[in-house]
């Protein structure tokens, strides 16, 4: 492998598409947010009850914490060294001993414990990603992805992060590439993570994955009886908001950089279809804005009188232009390219 | 949406700092650009901590009547419930709740009260003599 070029900070729209992007380029594979986000696969819509986040079900917009990672060495053939510890300061000394030796890392770490966050954003959540790339006295030099400069973290903190425990425990996650292969190609990984991603939304085998949990979250929604319990039904409609995470736009933020995939697949190929579907995929995201907008009218309503149908209306039709999107690409792309 | 449609309501809890996101430049193209917030956001994340710290001051008013002690309060500040809690500390979500009892409290192992200090990120002191933070 090449020699690392000097770690530039950058930032990014999402923690471990932002990581895993520097990382690479980093090591010479240049790629964009949204191809390396679209390539791995990152896109997802999750509704399960069943797991719990404080007290609420886990809606995500896109694919487990950790995904990205283990995308990019399944499609883009790159190498990772990764590796979790049971031993606090096994960890520390060997990120010492990475970073004086030139290597920048991506680490897992807890928010609640990163005190560079907005106080308001520190909650108990444990797949934050950021990159340290140095040391100066007892500080870490951190590239944080989300932050439009770098940080500093005491090695206190930063201990804490990488142990926090609880749901998704990082246990001290640390990676960085050993090996990429720049002849990697790319036009082929495309077509192939698209078709995984379609037959995702469109085919998960499960109800809450998916068109399908869309549907399912909407029907919910409907049950919902703010009449009853004001509180829990506002409650609710603002966790489905604020599970977007750190990308911004109300669930629209991982639609939007998912149409930018599909735009920049789309031209690199020479695909009219992509560009197509990259224009639907856009669509999708204002509906999930127009979505947002109306649970956040409904959170700061002092009365009952919101209309949980007309919410779970637009969530409906945030499913149906999803649907859309993916069909479009099963029937006027998928079909016409040679994938796998 | 549109670069100029990326809402700029600089909202008090991002204190300053911008995020990154993609949208359509003039020419249609996706480009990366920032936004200083965006108020419907902002209204579903105070609306939960508002929640939170109604309940820490509930809580609160409770501890100084010997009906619960200062872990219950300072879950609540620090945004947890007791499930979470649990998780952060390792114990039981059983054992937390007992932790509330003043009685239970009062005989905490130190390890324990250590632990629960360094969640809150406080002193030992300052869990076993309460005071309201502001």
């Amino acid at each position: 492998m090449e020699d690392p070029r000097p770690l530039e900070h950058r930032q990014y729209a999402h923690c471990e598409s932002g990581v895993v992007t520097a990382l690479l380029r980093r090591q010479g594979l240049d790629l964009s947010e949204p191809m390396v986000f679209g390539i791995t696969g990152g896109l997802t819509f999750a509704y399960i009850p069943l797991i719990r986040i404080t007290n609420m079900p886990l809606i995500s917009y896109r694919m487990f914490p950790g995904s990205i990672i283990r995308g990019a060495v399944k499609t883009l053939g790159v190498e990772f060294k990764t590796k979790r510890y049971r031993d606090r300061q096994e960890a520390l000394d060997e990120l010492i001993r990475l970073i004086d030796g030139g290597t920048a890392v991506g680490l897992q770490t807890s928010v609640y414990w990163l005190p560079y966050f907005p106080p308001e954003m520190r909650f108990q959540f444990n797949a934050h990603n950021l990159i340290v790339y140095g040391r100066e006295g007892g500080e870490f030099l951190v590239s944080d992805p989300v932050f439009d400069h770098t940080v500093r973290v005491m090695a206190e903190d930063l201990q804490n992060a990488r142990f926090a425990k609880g749901t998704l425990a990082p246990k001290g996650f640390i990676y960085y590439p050993i090996r990429i292969d720049s002849s990697v190609n790319v036009q082929a990984a495309i077509g192939k993570s698209i078709k995984r991603t379609v037959h995702m939304m469109l085919y998960a085998p499960v109800p809450f994955i998916g068109v399908k949990g869309i549907r399912c979250l909407a029907r919910k929604i409907e049950r919902l009886d703010p009449h009853k319990d004001l509180r829990a039904a506002r409650l609710f409609l603002g966790h489905i908001v604020r599970m977007q995470e750190e990308i911004g736009t109300g669930g629209g933020g991982f639609r939007f950089m998912y149409a930018a995939f599909l735009q920049e697949a789309g031209r690199l190929l020479g695909s009219a279809p992509l560009g197509e579907a990259s224009r639907m995929m856009t669509e999708a995201g204002d509906m999930w804005r127009r979505f947002a907008l109306a649970c956040a009218k409904a959170c700061k309503s002092k009365t009952a009188d919101f209309d949980l149908r007309e919410i779970a209306e637009l969530l409906r039709k945030c499913a149906a232009q999803e649907k859309l999107v993916y069909s479009h690409l099963k029937s006027e792309y998928l079909s016409t390219s040679k994938t796998e | 949406m549109k670069v100029s449609e990326i809402p700029q309501d600089n909202v008090g809890t991002m204190q300053g700092e911008k995020k990154a996101l993609y949208a359509l430049d003039d020419r249609g193209i996706y480009t990366r650009a920032t936004t200083s917030g965006w108020e419907a956001e902002e209204v579903v994340l105070t609306q939960v901590i508002d929640d939170f710290n109604e309940k820490a001051r509930e809580a609160a008013l409770r501890v100084r009547t010997n009906e619960t002690s200062p872990v219950e309060y300072f879950m609540y500040k620090r945004w947890m419930d007791p499930l979470t809690l649990a998780q952060a500390t390792g114990l039981f979500r059983w054992q937390v709740k007992r932790h509330f009892k003043p009685s239970v409290f009062r005989r905490l192992a130190d390890g324990t009260l250590e632990e629960y200090a360094r969640i809150f990120g406080v002193s030992v002191e300052a869990l076993k003599n309460f005071h309201e933070e502001d």
